[in-house]
């Protein structure tokens, strides 16, 4: 299975490797050469030794999403720091390139409500972050 | 008219001039506090200040009511995305988007994005209208009506100097519509109009024909 990571911060840098480690093929795409470093980090060998693959470019950009296999993925990850950006690569994956399994990091709830409704797979950390603290204040939502 | 602008640069601090000069209401959001700022000394409760990405930043501008909302942002990203709430979500019957990075038009059309104004585009039509030589200009898309206007000019020697209109071999899905002699003043053709040499031609036609109908007016003599 071929999952491709669009932004490599501490999240997708982070699921990269995990996914790595769990045996399929990962391809990883960022616009700076510098997160090919955070996906170095702490592992024995470098991140293209271990099977990784690393592209730099724009996450808008058809020929850095197509370099970077996007046609071959099973499962396409937008997480880039932007959410406007991760919903539009994530809607172009689907719609586009017919993308299986897509997967988009939304930080803002409202907007990752209202496209989940419109069927894209939405993650929103800051939900999970609200819930967590209402749940160490002991308040239920 | 209600009109919703986002993106309080150039173009939409104009645009809100103009149209509330025409009598329009308008609400133009910016999320640069300075540029709020600022734009709020001129046009005073017309700005609001927010995130136009931000849906309660949309709704608090009044989407839900706004005939037109014009995206205008730096970012294309964040224009296909307000462009794309205010007609999935909130129903707004018409859209204006501004596309910065015309390689980023593809992701406009993809998404029903439109339409979707792209600067450089429009600079380089003009370009293309100005150029001399250059055979054939785009004078009107519509992509959803399946339908172009092109403008050809007739060189020496092609398949159709000096042919009658209804002699001229277009295919199927093609029209002459005006013939503009090179001496200037334009008309519409009869069967009988002459086409010379110089002159320009606008052609509607269904996409894609481009290429078979510059042969015959650009050919130079290629088609005998």
């Amino acid at each position: 299975m071929l999952v491709l990571i669009v932004g490599a911060g501490r999240v997708g840098s982070a699921v990269a490797r995990s996914a790595l480690a769990a045996g399929h093929e990962v391809s990883v795409l960022d616009d700076d050469p510098l997160s090919h470093e955070r996906l170095d980090a702490g592992m024995d060998s470098t991140w293209e030794e271990a099977g990784g693959r690393f592209t730099v470019g724009t996450a808008l950009e058809i020929e850095a999403l197509i370099a970077a296999g996007i046609e071959e993925a099973d499962v396409f990850i937008a997480s880039t720091n932007g959410d406007n950006t991760n919903l539009t690569i994530a809607q172009v994956a689907q719609k586009r390139f017919d993308v299986d399994r897509v997967i988009v990091r939304v930080m803002d709830p409202a907007r990752s409500d209202w496209y989940r409704e419109q069927g894209l797979n939405t993650i929103c950390p800051t939900k999970h972050a609200i819930e967590m603290f209402n749940a160490s204040l002991g308040l239920t939502a | 008219m209600y009109v919703v602008i986002v993106g309080g640069g150039k173009v939409g601090l104009n645009l809100a001039r103009e149209l509330l000069r025409s009598n329009h209401e308008v609400t133009l959001v910016d999320q640069d506090r300075a540029t709020y700022l600022r734009l709020e000394q001129e046009l005073e409760h017309v700005v609001q200040y927010g995130d136009g990405t931000e849906l309660w930043v949309l709704e608090r501008a009044g989407i839900g009511r706004a005939d037109l909302v014009v995206a205008v942002t730096g970012d294309d990203e964040d224009n296909i995305l307000i462009c794309q709430v205010a007609k999935e979500k909130y129903l707004c019957e018409r859209i204006i988007a501004r596309c910065n990075n015309p390689r980023n038009l593809q992701h406009f059309r993809l998404l029903n994005i439109l339409p979707a104004v792209s600067a450089t585009d429009l600079i380089l039509n003009l370009i293309e209208h100005e150029v001399p030589g250059h055979g054939l200009v785009h004078l009107l898309d519509l992509p959803d009506e399946q339908l172009e206007i092109i403008e050809v000019e007739v060189t020496p020697g092609a398949p159709a100097e000096g042919r009658r209109v209804d002699e001229i071999e277009l295919p199927d899905g093609s029209l002459i519509i005006s013939v503009l002699p090179s001496g200037g003043g334009g008309f519409v053709p009869k069967p009988d109009t002459v086409v010379n040499a110089g002159d320009e031609v606008l052609v509607v036609l269904d996409p894609g024909l481009e290429d078979t109908i510059t042969s015959q007016f650009s050919g130079n003599g290629a088609h005998g």
